[in-house]
């Protein structure tokens, strides 16, 4: 099962909410994958501190231009939609971070006259030897704007017999769609400020748009008023865990600590959260058949 | 004309409602919101829009049924996985590249365009602003954040301000170096954790990578001060300068409440602490009214005109 942990805002918590659900899990045996989809900005490993390995390099093919064969017939760069390439009087000129890699140019050019090479964009780690959750991250590179095909990668390695939960970037575009595309369930962490149910509802929208069978998880609750509550409420959206705004948790955060290690008892809570999202889930299942 | 973005690379350590207050202290700037991801800075704001545009990203592929013989060409070629079993195209996978439409043997591929959203210029009460709303699991929000910085700079050339105050997406990807690149300096809020810490270096890069002079301010200093003093550390090692720290206070929440700027907010309020925290923003963007000035103007919109000491 594959559950991914989103927020229209940054900074509500979905980082906090991945990495204690996943120690949850792991400290019951429960064979369980971290995945760090926020790529550009990659924090789970700072709480768990595991060495990490390369495991594969993120590329995007790039054309590459024999000025020989070239007879500047303009129709790459006609073509392609990014403006990757520009013709000039005597030349075609390439600029490389502007490249999608979908190849068109290639199969277009009537001279035969490009040939494909590979521009890196990021990599993607995992946590070395048998780590408990069993962990990966993409690393999107500094300037690189292909922030979708990191995650895309990202996720291949995601084993269909495990739990995986993935930790998705924030917003409501290309890069939170790649993230929660596939998955069976989506938590959608906020707060109960006007900024955080502003992007709660947007957050909802795509999950919806996606079809997506999803719950909402209150983070600092005790801050800011009751709309979020009262908006589930009304909307028939499950509240499946209150996170209060308590100082302590935001201190450990401060230093990197993931909550549950340090107040056990809200094991259970994630655990038990796990469940009534699997009954949900059952729910859902009976409901389409 | 001059332009400051406001980033963090993570999120939620204060960009907007900080920009927000900005936006009441400057006296002479237009506003834009370029986090169209997720803009919230119209709650506060509360914008009437004068002016209303529809935003097309890039196109999607279609495949007329009519047309499509079957041969699976499309599927084999697209390299975004976006054309299923039964030849139709996953909108939320499609890039627009076109690229189908060369392969297709039959001509049965078409692009279509699609409006992804759409950009607004208004008027708030402390001056013009230029912000967007980005469709549903829409693409290509860099483009979109491109619109709006446009549309900021005409706003800023019909109703004479010299400055462009931008907040900015988090994270260092493509929508992040669409509000920075061409802007004249960059204001980086940090908060004193471990992952605040971490994403504030990346943007760092990122700045350094298109070299855009930066500065940093540390929100919620006090909720980690060991952290707070490695930052401080870590920015002099790298000479870029911290122009202020604030401290946790509840004011941001009140305010944001009450559908106001943290200054608007602490004007009204009998509490001393809280007129503190306003007096440190006017201090913060004292500074960097500072800085900008001593930046030698290089946007072409209105050329500032040299004087001569008299």
């Amino acid at each position: 099962m594959k559950i991914a942990i989103a927020s229209g805002k940054g900074g509500t918590g979905k980082t906090t909410v991945s990495l204690n659900l996943a120690l949850s899990f792991s400290d019951v045996q429960l064979d369980v994958q971290l995945f760090d989809c926020d790529v550009e900005e990659p924090n789970c490993n700072l709480f768990l501190g595991f060495d990490l390995e390369k495991v594969e390099n993120v590329v995007c093919p790039v054309p590459v231009i024999d000025q020989e064969k070239c007879s500047v017939c303009r129709q790459c760069s006609d073509f392609c939609r990014y403006n990757a390439l520009a013709a000039l009087p005597t030349r075609v000129l390439f600029f490389p971070s502007l490249c999608h890699g979908c190849g068109g140019c290639a199969v277009l050019c009537p001279e035969k006259a490009i040939q494909e090479s590979q521009r890196s964009l990021g990599v993607i780690e995992k946590a070395k030897g048998r780590s408990s959750p069993e962990f990966y991250r993409g690393l999107l590179n500094i300037g690189e704007t292909m922030t979708s095909a990191v995650i895309k990668t990202l996720k291949k390695h995601i084993d269909d017999h495990k739990t995986a939960i993935l930790d998705a970037p924030p917003g409501t575009s290309c890069p939170v769609i790649a993230s929660i595309g596939d998955v069976d369930y989506c938590v959608l962490v906020t707060e109960s400020t006007p900024f955080g149910f502003h992007d709660l509802k947007l957050a909802i929208g795509v999950v919806r748009a996606l079809k997506i069978p999803f719950g909402v998880i209150i983070n600092r609750w005790g801050l800011g008023d009751s709309r979020v509550e009262e908006y589930c409420k009304a909307e028939g959206i499950p509240v499946l865990l209150k996170i209060p705004n308590d100082l302590r948790i935001a201190e450990l955060y401060s230093r990197g600590i993931p909550f549950v290690r340090e107040m056990p008892g809200w094991k259970e809570k994630f655990l038990g959260m796990f469940e009534a999202i699997k009954l949900q889930l059952a729910g859902v299942e009976e409901a389409r058949t | 004309m001059k332009q400051l973005t406001v980033i963090s690379g993570k999120g939620g350590t204060g960009k907007t409602t900080l920009t927000a207050a900005f936006a009441s202290l400057a006296k002479n700037a237009v506003i834009a919101d370029c986090d169209v991801d997720a803009a919230d800075m119209h709650l506060i704001l509360k914008p009437k829009i004068l002016e209303k545009e529809d935003y097309y990203g890039l196109e999607v592929a279609r495949i007329d049924p009519e047309l499509c013989i079957e041969c699976g060409k499309c599927r084999e070629f697209c390299r975004y996985g976006a054309v299923n079993e039964n030849f139709e195209v996953d909108p939320y996978e499609c890039e627009g590249c076109a690229a189908c439409t060369i392969v297709c043997p039959n001509g049965a591929v078409s692009m279509e365009i699609r409006v992804s959203g759409q950009s607004f210029s208004s008027e708030t009460r402390f001056g013009p602003m230029a912000h967007a709303r980005l469709g549903i699991g829409e693409e290509t929000s860099g483009k979109l954040v491109s619109t709006v910085r446009t549309n900021a700079k005409k706003l800023a050339e019909q109703y004479h301000k010299d400055l462009i105050v931008i907040d900015g997406p988090p994270g260092t990807g493509c929508s992040t170096i669409a509000a920075i690149t061409g802007t004249d300096l960059v204001l980086v809020v940090s908060e004193p954790t471990v992952s605040g810490i971490h994403d504030l270096k990346r943007v760092l890069e990122l700045t350094a990578h298109f070299m855009i002079p930066t500065v940093i301010c540390i929100n919620k200093y006090d909720i980690n001060e060991e952290n707070t003093q490695l930052i401080k550390n870590f920015c002099a090692e790298m000479e870029i300068p911290v122009i202020g720290r604030l401290p946790y206070n509840d004011i941001v929440t009140k305010a944001m409440l009450q559908e106001q700027t943290l200054i608007e907010y602490a004007k009204g309020s009998k509490c001393l602490n809280e007129g503190e925290f306003a007096d440190q923003i006017c201090q913060i963007w004292a500074r960097v009214e500072n800085i900008l000035m001593g930046i030698q103007d290089k946007q072409n919109g209105i050329k500032t005109l040299k004087m001569k000491s008299l």
